[in-house]
């Protein structure tokens, strides 16, 4: 019986123990329920926004960039597709197969091939790589017929920048291109590998407004980063950027572009004298901004660089040139104010003496006796010494100030330089010697420290003929549909009087309508003969190198002789119809010699096409101020 | 002195009729319960699919069901005489492994037989419960204090321990460990020679950490600061707590965990299946299964008070806990209250070897049941059966 005793004796430990056990287990599992309780309960809300971290990737979505089109509505610049072929490595066997199978349909550059062959190692199995861009329809269609034997290959469509007309827009249109490193805001648009920003002309200045606001595109991906797919009711759609409106004629700028790439180098402005619009703005030799979009070759890179023609430059707004003889109405205007008179007469007898300095006139053998409208029409250098002499550079200097010289106008233009208008000050400022005497006669006939841009000239002709301090734009606004609404820009501006007596600008305009249409003005030739299209203006030939006495006495050579970069720069300003001005121009060609024998002839040509262009009616597409647009 | 017992009435050879009246139902509805719903989860976890986990898992708990049976059906007494002769295999598979084993996972752990894979270690887990029952029940209460004769079973718990160890396997050597603690302690072993246990196990944490991989110190590491290192080793811990939080109280639904199906979630159909189970059927899914088990142990205990003879009692408490052990480990582990060890969940995770050993168990656990009138001399059985 004691072993039956033993084993109760051992039962009833055994039962405490397992009694013990049991409650240690469960509290144990109590401690696992609590454990769910605190993570799926308590916790739950952190925990689901986490578990959404993880599987949700934000896409950005690329806004389309807005067109430029021109005052008519004609397209300048829009976006096109641009079709490319990936290949996603997990999709294909052999990507050296796939790759020279495709190679048999499109040409394939060694160098692709490897940088392919080099990404599809690197990058995930399921990342497509771009094998080449830019195919042509004819490709792509030959590489969707191919499909089924190109296991991994497939068409991607992107969108390119397009620039319509090539060369002739591209210096007011400006170009696009990858975004750079210093470029980067934060913007995480701009870290996108297919954005492209402007780099130059109004594609950089209204960069902001063309490039719209990106969307975002929820992907669902897994731990690898493989996409599983997008959720579409969270989808929030790209603002396309807004199009951009100028005040250009295009078919004028072909037109005007057209006759400036007749020479080596030339740059031309036509502007609205009332109210500043810039309806052509050419600088020639130009280049193709579509090669920009796709990124340029290093080649054709190299070749705008070192070309001594600086096609990169707009010389229209950043080209500097003496004026000439074109600055001379500047003086006249000057002098008037002063208190000359025009009936005021000067012997010009070749040259006059300051000190024992002799300043030339163009003219060998002098002009005889001019006064101030004559002093203009002939361009008599002489003339413009003695009336020089008598105003005086601060006066000369203010009153170039005042027409918009020496400073930058702020066109919507990147790159705008301000030129040089000399006073007292600058001289001693920039060289640091006073002023002498004989630059103020230097300056007077518009040679010298003084520079001027094309447009510079042209805003001052237009200030001329409308007497007011009118400013260049090349944009009119902006519509926020492509091809819809209302243009909405800048209230019509109402620029205000230049406080210049206007008999004074009366005489000036006569002068230079004496320039072109008088026998003996030294634009006769080059006049618009049709009746009520007659145009103004002023010739200017400024010289780049300096003539000495040796030359003059041996005689001096013609510009047809000497080294092209040596040669006078020819300018041209104007504006017509002379009786009711409304439209102005400048041309300058570098080093195309006489003003009136180059640029004129292209003056003349650019306003009788503007005003054969001119049915008053058609201003362009109706323009919104954002005034009105705010009251309604 | 009552030798008439193996031949009285009272303690009969059962008809096979009679044993099959006896099978205990009620734990064969909860292994069909817990079996199904991993073989779902399995499903789920290939998204929707049966391949390649939920059909091979289906023919596994068959062949694991008839061998429970078997196992089942067998005579507790034939249990009881073989208990040494098992252990002793257990060991010798155990020193095979770490002589000839493959490697798999970077640790020696398996024995490849062509046919089936053997884990020794999991084996070992019944065998050593096996052999501490077999020998705890041939101790007199008096004898349980007797410190020499604690002496062998000590060994008999920590040779396996050891080798299991060096294989390395942190996690199935801690489980040999406590489930041999657990049996000291219903054996009857003085309370205060565990708290002696406890203490000399504390100042052994500094010198045992020396013996420590690199891997397992950094799991430990891990474990106490899961953010230090998000995407390294403490990513399994962060991802099964994110995957589990964002169930909330009913789930995201059958196939519609968005953590697990988007592959955040590493070895979701093995080591990991609670926390996709949870994911996809909240905290009341979690609770359910939690549940399940707590039966599937409440019928262990129960199994083992109602036995007559001290073996079956041992036996059962022991495989009871030894089950526990696993449903424990791997849940608090998911749930990132302890570190990382290679535990798999009963019946659900996808795998062979440790379902073997839960049917096993549980095929004797029955045996126990059916045979629980059955009574062994404390001497032992010196009589053919």
């Amino acid at each position: 019986m004691a072993r039956r005793n033993d084993d109760q004796t051992r039962y009833r430990i055994f039962t405490r123990r397992a009694m013990l056990i049991g409650a240690g287990q469960a509290a144990l599992l109590s401690t696992l329920a609590g454990r769910m309780y605190y993570l799926q309960i308590l916790e739950s809300d952190r925990y689901a926004t986490l578990a959404e971290d993880n599987r949700i990737n934000l896409r950005l979505l690329a806004p389309p960039r807005g067109r430029i089109i021109d005052r008519f509505g004609l397209p300048l610049a829009d976006n096109v597709q641009n079709y490319r072929v990936v290949l996603v490595r997990e999709q294909t066997r052999d990507v050296a197969w796939t790759l020279d199978a495709l190679g048999q349909i499109i040409e394939l550059s060694d160098y692709d091939r490897e940088r392919v062959l080099r990404e599809t190692t690197s990058k995930r199995a399921f990342v497509p790589v771009t094998v080449r861009d830019n195919l042509t329809w004819p490709q792509v269609s030959r590489i969707e017929v191919n499909a089924p034997e190109l296991p991994g290959v497939s068409i991607d469509v992107g969108r390119t920048r397009r620039y319509l007309f090539g060369d002739p827009m591209t210096p007011v249109l400006g170009y696009v291109s990858a975004v750079s490193e210093s470029e980067l805001t934060g913007d995480p648009l701009l870290e996108l590998p297919d954005f492209r920003i402007g780099k130059n002309g109004v594609e950089r200045q209204h960069d902001l407004k063309l490039r719209g606001a990106a969307g975002t595109s929820q992907i669902e991906v897994n731990a690898a980063g493989r996409v599983i797919r997008e959720l579409k009711q969270r989808r929030n759609e790209a603002v396309p950027g807004k199009e951009l409106v100028l005040t250009l004629d295009a078919e004028l700028q072909l037109f005007v572009h057209e006759q400036l790439a007749a020479h080596e180098s030339a740059s031309a402005v036509v502007m609205n004298v009332e109210n500043g619009e810039v309806l052509a703005l050419g600088s020639a030799p130009s280049y193709d901004a579509n090669a920009f979009s796709l990124g340029i070759s290093p080649d054709y890179w190299g070749t705008l660089v070192n070309d001594p023609l600086s096609p990169l430059t707009n010389k229209a707004v950043a080209g500097l040139y003496a004026p000439g003889s074109t600055f001379k109405m500047m003086v006249a205007l000057a002098a008037l104010g002063a208190g000359a008179s025009p009936g005021d007469l000067a012997f010009c007898r070749g040259w006059l003496e300051l000190g024992n300095a002799r300043f030339h006139c163009w003219k060998k053998h002098g002009h005889g006796w001019l006064d101030m409208i004559g002093g203009i029409k002939q361009s008599c250098d002489v003339y413009f010494y003695e009336l020089s002499k008598r105003t005086g550079i601060d006066r000369i200097s203010e009153m170039a100030t005042r027409f918009g010289l020496g400073q930058p106008l702020g066109v919507d233009l990147p790159g705008e330089r301000p030129g040089v208008v000399p006073t007292r000050e600058w001289k001693l400022g920039a060289i640091g010697e006073p002023w002498q005497k004989g630059e103020t006669l230097v300056t007077a006939i518009g040679q010298g420290f003084i520079l001027a841009t094309p447009l510079q000239l042209a805003v001052m002709v237009a200030r001329i003929a409308s007497g007011r301090a009118v400013t260049p734009r090349v944009t009119r606004g902006f519509r926020e549909v492509e091809g819809e609404g209302p243009v909405v820009g800048a209230e019509a501006p109402v620029f205000a009087p230049l406080d210049v007596p206007e008999a004074h600008l009366k005489l000036v305009r006569q002068a230079m309508d004496a320039v072109v249409n008088e026998k003996k003005g030294t634009a006769y030739w080059r006049r618009i003969a049709k009746e009520g299209w007659e145009m103004a203006g002023k010739t200017g030939t400024s010289q780049v190198r300096r003539i000495t006495k040796a030359e003059r006495d041996e005689g001096v050579k013609k510009n047809d002789e000497l080294p092209w970069r040596f040669r006078d720069h020819a300018l041209f300003v104007a504006f017509a119809p002379v009786h009711k001005p409304r439209y102005c121009c400048a041309v300058v060609v570098e080093h195309g010699g006489g003003g009136s024998k180059v640029a004129a002839p292209i003056a003349r040509d650019i306003l009788t096409e503007v005003q054969r262009r001119d049915p008053s009616a058609a201003q362009g597409l109706p323009l919104l101020a954002s005034s009105q647009v705010r009251e309604g | 002195m009552d030798f008439t017992d193996l031949s009285s009435p009272r303690n009969p050879r059962l008809k096979f009729s009679q044993k099959l009246a006896q099978i205990s139902w009620g734990l064969i509805f909860l292994v069909l319960a817990l079996g199904a719903s991993g073989v779902a989860m399995l499903y789920s976890a290939a998204d929707g699919s049966m391949e390649p986990w939920a059909s091979r898992q289906m023919v596994r708990l068959g062949a694991g069901l008839l061998i429970m049976s078997v196992v089942a059906l067998f005579d507790i007494r034939f249990w009881f005489r073989q208990s040494y002769l098992i252990y002793l295999g257990a060991l010798l598979l155990l020193v095979a492994v770490e002589v000839m084993g493959s490697t798999g996972m970077g640790a020696q752990r398996w024995i490849d037989l062509k046919v089936i894979r053997i884990q020794p270690s999991e084996v070992m887990k019944v065998a050593l419960v096996m052999v501490l029952a077999r020998y705890f029940h041939g101790l007199a209460s008096d004898d349980i204090g007797r410190p020499t004769l604690l002496l062998l079973p000590l060994a008999l718990v920590l040779v396996p321990t050891a080798l299991v160890v060096k294989q390395p396997d942190l996690g199935t050597s801690a489980m040999l460990l406590m489930v041999g603690v657990a049996m000291f302690f219903i054996a009857g072993v003085r309370m205060w020679k565990f708290g002696v246990l406890v203490v000399a196990g504390l100042g052994a944490i500094p010198i045992g950490w020396q013996f420590l991989h690199g891997y397992q110190r950094q799991r430990v590491l891990t474990f106490l600061n899961p953010e230090s290192d998000p995407l390294g080793s403490g990513y399994h811990t962060i991802q099964s707590k994110i995957a589990l939080g964002s169930g909330g109280l009913t789930g995201r639904g059958f196939l519609q965990g968005t953590q697990t199906h988007l592959e955040f979630l590493p070895e979701k159909q093995t080591d990991f299946i609670f926390t996709m189970l949870a994911e996809e059927f909240g905290m009341l899914g979690g609770l359910g299964l939690l549940g399940l088990y707590t039966l599937v142990f409440v019928y262990g205990a129960a199994i083992a008070i109602r036995s007559r003879n001290h073996f079956g009692r041992l036996l059962a408490m022991g495989l009871m806990i030894n089950l526990f052990l696993y449903v424990f480990i791997n849940i608090a582990m998911v749930m990132g209250l302890i570190p990382v060890v290679g535990v798999p969940l009963p019946l659900i995770s996808y795998g062979g070897t440790a379902m073997m050993t839960v049917l096993i168990s549980l095929g004797l656990m029955m045996s126990i049941s059916i045979h629980r009138d059955v009574r062994i001399p404390r001497t032992g059985l010196n009589t053919e059966l």
